[in-house]
């Protein structure tokens, strides 16, 4: 191996500089969140192709959404996103410790996140406002209603998965903060952390008008 | 003209031409066929020319660099260009037509279900896997399916048409040539797939109105979609054994059960009755009157060992006589018995020229 | 330059220096061994499809073995051997000795693929022995929601394989733009890199989307939320546009690796510049943007709009366009040439040839109206076998041939490869031409029996594929033989100027011993190099 790789310890084999490998992995990082996108962008279609079809289902449906508790979450998640990119300002600063406490509170966030989510899909669950053939909610029937649930719960459900996974990736980047593995110079897995936090944040944006004020 | 017609179907393999549309479909075709065969050809032989002109003389010989002019690649762009357009624009208005039904054309409604046609003229008959159409008369058919989806199709009218569950779909054709035809199911729907065959009888005009008279006259209650009727001249006044034979044509059970011992998606009608039958869940049961029809109204309850859950139930298809009379004909297929008459779908013969 | 590391292939032993090595060579030898053990076993099933339609009633199986023989042959040769085939094996290989790199960016996504590849393969075959799919690798709802089989491993399998498709596609596209060697401009970059690259877009961008498809397929089938369930409002189309908005790409991700290698082939054993580099290299670019815009054409006869089938005409015509424009500039190629017929340009030959007729019956089948005649019947399985094996499977023998002396520092018998090639070539066209008269004939696909009229040509069809299978299994043979016996190839066997061949054969663990400068093409031809090792004739 080149000597250069024995001077800055995360530089693999193959890359001539460090510079060329944050960018490799920056680029592999964005490609991967188009990935993502894509994989929501069967559901949005869905979405658009059934509301078409069911207009006053939708509508109807939606109002028994809890508009308080979706409007909540999506404050905490706002937040959360502003505490995750001061997270990597402070990465890039060299200050670990600030890093490492912002990090923690944006996994909180995202904890309280999954709270709300879950009382809401309590109340779902209680009133029988379930996908398909699980549909029994009393107060309300008529094409495209149970579509619109069916749709909710899948996408909010992948949603949901995509928090759990993104408060798992920040907390092994916060662990590493704290054993102190960045420095001013290497502080990339905490930029492609909150990257993927960002897009778990844009994501429900897109969610919560569809589902909640439409 | 005729003899080019001909010529070129039969050089393809294609069907008697069955309608008008179909000869236009044809003549496309051949357009396509004639003049991608000249490109294609031409390719392969300029290949074959230069791998000889300009075969390897010495080892590491060098090249010339060649570059293309803009012209040259314009031409590779826009000679195909053209011919594909071209194509296109002859395809697509027929497709247009095909999708265009006429204002004064008869409807037919077809409803298609594992593993059969069924076949309803308003106010008229209903019919299972044949049908019935004047020759020189538009056709619109209306087509739903009860459960997957299935395609109606008929070679001989170059038509084709997915049938969709919980909507309908349309398409039409004007036959010009009286006929049998074979009509087939295009889209995979599970084990009968291959067996859901159908016919399509392009009768002269008179003949078909007088056909229809004579079906409304003897079916009052033919335009209910669900009732069996017996469109194929069936005579419930002949012997059970005939009449019982004649149900299950009409309901399909040969699409899974033979009768000649050969095996199917169902077992086998030969030697049925009285034989010990193993089941999937390891009881045996005697194949009697009461298990016979007990299989016809709940299919599901005992399946016989190594074959599938997938008849459906004929509760409320079939009326009791009718039950009766298939058993009586199962009760009839035995090998030391006088062979019955063979039963297998429309066969058609192979397509030759004129 | 002189080489001090040792070969990939002798730098360490042991199985485990093989699982868990970040070597792209090596992980490019593995998936060798994976997908040519997955091609056995689709084209066993194939086989047995083939002697099933020997008669035209019942012949050696029963209606659901069948069907799921055929579910197999699709979901195996489609998600286990098309797709990874090129990409995984020579686009691994290969990638970053013709980018002067030591490795692809990301080592251990790359080594991760081949383990999603396993996983995925072990839950669809695992699948498969639990009761078997019966729904043909399209899935189409409502039937696969509602069979008595079960469906859900198998789409597990191919989600997952899928995941590993995307990762190696944006392994590839980082990889290009991020580890090319100083001088190896983007116009210099052999055209094999430039079709991967537009391979790897295709995988990144539509892949996802049918992950996502198949698994509400699962849900579908597990829990009946009625996303594509008519009775509950749910529309059965709607998965057919989101099936073929990922699968009608699909078919590029597995026809463009195939033009990749060809364009290699094609310099090499004509020792010419490619005619009209861009053309050929933007027309990838071409294919991989406008076959995201074309998936309408699988549903002519569905009941989608007359418009709407108009425009997905029309836009096919033009994918038919940029292929048109390869196939005329493979064949200037040879113009001015200095060729040498051995067999990786016989298999070039054969991926011509059957990429053009098969092209041009997607042409006919793209003027909608024939369209309707056609589509579900044997004329459309004729076409895209055509296409997949045709072409596709010719550029990868091809490939295989080529590329054999620098995986494996040895050659084959010439003698047995050109007698196999023509076997091939010849029973693939009996296998085939006889499929597309069925299809005239009006046969549907997926036909378990069929009336007698179409015996006579079913039964020419399964003695082609017998001659097929028996062409292929003698290619395995000397290939395998040919790695204990075979003449040491020496570095650049063919004479070829592409980067690749620059290093040792096989080449050495890191490649290159210090990062090459790159300051000619990859196909120029014009002038003699110093050093160039004699051709044997």
């Amino acid at each position: 191996m080149p000597t250069e790789a024995a001077a800055t310890p995360q530089l693999a084999h193959h890359f001539p500089s460090l510079e060329a490998q944050e960018h490799a992995a920056r680029m592999g990082m964005w490609l991967f969140l188009a990935t993502e996108i894509l994989l929501f962008t069967v559901l949005f279609t869905a979405y658009a192709v059934y509301r078409f079809l069911f207009p006053t289902g939708f509508e109807d449906a939606s109002k028994f959404a809890h508009v308080a508790l979706g409007a909540t979450n999506t404050v905490v998640l706002i937040t959360s996103s502003l505490t995750v990119a001061l997270a990597i300002y402070y990465a890039r600063q060299g200050e670990s410790k600030k890093t490492v406490a912002l990090l923690a509170v944006t996994i909180a966030f995202g904890a309280a996140f999954l709270v709300l989510k879950g009382f809401e899909y309590h109340d779902h669950f209680v009133e029988g406002q379930l996908p398909g053939r699980y549909y029994h909610f009393e107060g309300l029937s008529g094409p495209g209603v149970s579509m619109y649930f069916t749709l909710y719960f899948l996408m909010t459900g992948l949603h949901g998965l995509h928090v759990v996974v993104g408060m798992g990736v920040l907390t092994w980047v916060a662990v590493r903060a704290a054993r102190g593995d960045f420095s001013r110079s290497y502080s990339t897995p905490v930029e492609l952390g909150g990257l993927y936090w960002h897009l778990v944040d844009l994501i429900w944006i897109f969610l919560f008008p569809l589902f909640y004020l439409l | 003209m005729n003899e080019i017609n001909e010529f070129l179907r039969n050089l393809l393999f294609l069907p008697k031409q069955a309608s008008e549309y179909a000869r236009s479909i044809d003549h496309l075709h051949f357009f396509v066929f004639v003049s991608s065969m000249i490109g294609a050809w031409t390719v392969v032989a300029t290949t074959l020319v230069f791998i000889v002109r300009y075969r390897r003389r010495r080892a590491l010989q060098t090249t010339e660099h060649v570059d293309p002019k803009p012209i040259q690649e314009a031409v590779f762009v826009g000679v195909p260009l053209a011919l594909f357009l071209a194509f296109f624009a002859i395809g697509y208005p027929q497709y247009v037509t095909l999708q265009t039904p006429p204002k004064d054309a008869s409807d037919v409604y077809v409803m298609a279900k594992k593993w059969m046609w069924k076949f309803a003229y308003p106010g008229g008959p209903n019919s299972t896997d044949v049908l019935r159409v004047p020759v020189g008369r538009p056709i619109r058919l209306l087509l739903t399916s009860r459960d997957v989806i299935h395609s109606f199709f008929v070679p001989a009218l170059r038509l084709k048409q997915d049938v969709l569950p919980g909507r309908y779909t349309q398409t039409w054709f004007q036959a010009s040539e009286p006929g049998r035809y074979p009509i087939f199911c295009a889209e995979y729907c599970g084990l009968g797939h291959s067996a859901m065959l159908g016919e399509l009888v392009v009768m002269p005009a008179g003949e078909f109105d007088s056909w229809m008279e004579q079906q409304r006259r003897t079916n009052h209650a033919a335009a209910q979609d669900e009732q069996p009727i017996a469109s194929e001249d069936v005579d419930f006044r002949g012997n059970l054994l005939e009449q019982g034979r004649r149900v299950a044509v009409v309901q399909g059970c040969f699409k899974c059960h033979s009768v000649d011992g050969s095996q199917h998606v169902g077992p086998t009608w030969l030697d049925l009755y009285n034989r010990k039958v193993k089941l999937e869940d390891g009881r045996s049961v005697v194949a009697d009157e009461a298990y016979l029809t007990r299989s016809m109204m709940e299919p599901n309850a005992e399946i016989v060992a190594g074959y599938k859950p997938v008849m459906p139930t004929f509760q409320g298809k079939l009326s009791a006589p009718e039950a009766a009379a298939i058993v009586e004909f199962i009760k009839s297929l035995r090998t030391d018995a006088a062979t019955p008459e063979p039963q297998k779908g429309p066969i058609y013969v192979p397509v030759s020229g004129k | 330059m002189t080489y001090n590391s040792p070969n990939y292939l002798n730098a360490e032993k042991g199985l485990r220096s093989w699982f868990l090595t970040l070597d792209h060579k090596r992980i490019a030898v593995m998936y060798l061994v994976l997908v040519v053990a997955a091609f056995a076993l689709g084209g066993f099933f194939a086989m047995l499809i083939r002697l099933e339609l020997l008669t035209p009633g019942p012949t050696i199986m029963d209606a659901m073995t069948y069907n799921r023989m055929f579910t197999l042959h699709g979901v195996i040769m489609i998600f286990l051997f098309m797709i990874p085939a090129i990409p995984s094996i020579f686009g691994n290989f290969l990638l970053p000795l013709m980018l002067g790199a030591e490795d692809v960016a990301f080592p251990r996504i790359n080594l991760f693929t081949v383990y999603l590849y396993l996983i995925g393969a072990a839950i669809a075959v695992w699948g498969m022995i639990q009761g078997g799919t019966d729904t043909g690798w399209t899935f189409y709802t409502p039937y696969s929601t509602t069979t008595v089989t079960t469906v859900a491993p198998v789409l597990l399998g191919a989600f997952i394989l899928g995941m590993g498709s995307v990762l190696t596609g944006l392994n590839f596209i980082v990889t290009i733009h991020t580890l090319r060697a100083p001088g190896l401009t983007w116009m210099r970059l052999p055209l094999f890199v430039w079709a991967m690259y537009a391979t790897s877009v295709i995988q990144v961008l539509a892949t996802p989307v049918l992950g996502m498809t198949l698994l509400l397929v699962a849900v579908e089938k597990a829990f009946g939320f009625g996303i594509f369930d008519p009775a509950r409002g749910g529309d059965p189309i709607l998965f057919q546009h989101l099936f073929w908005f990922y699968s009608h790409p699909a078919v590029y991700i597995m026809v463009l690796p195939a033009m990749a290698v060809v364009s290699e082939v094609v310099q090499a054993f004509a020792r010419k510049n490619i005619f009209g580099y861009k053309a050929v290299a933007f027309s990838s670019l071409g294919i991989a943007f406008v076959g995201f815009f074309v998936w309408g054409h699988h549903l002519f006869t569905s009941g989608q709009s007359t418009f709407a089938s108009g425009i997905f005409g029309v836009l096919s015509m033009f994918v038919g366009i940029f292929t048109a424009i390869k196939v005329f500039n493979w064949t200037a190629t040879l113009y001015k040439g200095a060729i040498h017929v051995a067999a990786p340009f016989v298999y070039f030959l054969g991926f011509l040839y059957f990429l053009m007729f098969g092209g041009l019956t997607g042409i006919a089948l793209s003027t909608v109206s024939l369209d309707v005649h056609w589509q579900d019947t044997y004329f459309v399985v004729a076409h895209f076998h055509f296409i997949m094996v045709g072409a596709t499977i010719m550029a990868f023998l091809a490939g295989l041939h080529y590329w054999w002396p620098k995986m494996f520092g040895r050659m084959y018998s010439e003698r047995w490869a050109l007698a196999a090639a023509v076997l091939v070539i010849l029973g693939f066209n009996a296998t085939f031409i006889p499929q597309f008269l069925l299809g005239n004939m009006g046969m549907p696909r997926r036909y378990y029996s069929y009336p007698e009229q179409f015996w006579s040509l079913n039964v020419a069809s399964t003695a082609g594929a017998s001659l097929l299978a028996f062409g292929f299994l003698i290619v395995l043979a000397y290939l395998v033989v040919s790695l204990v016996n075979g003449r040491v190839a020496g570095p650049n066997p063919w004479g070829s100027r592409g980067y690749e061949w620059n290093t040792p054969s096989p080449p050495s663990v890191l490649n290159f011993p210090e990062t090459p400068t790159i300051t000619r093409s990859a196909h120029d031809y014009q002038d003699a190099l110093e050093g160039e090792v004699t051709h044997a004739h």
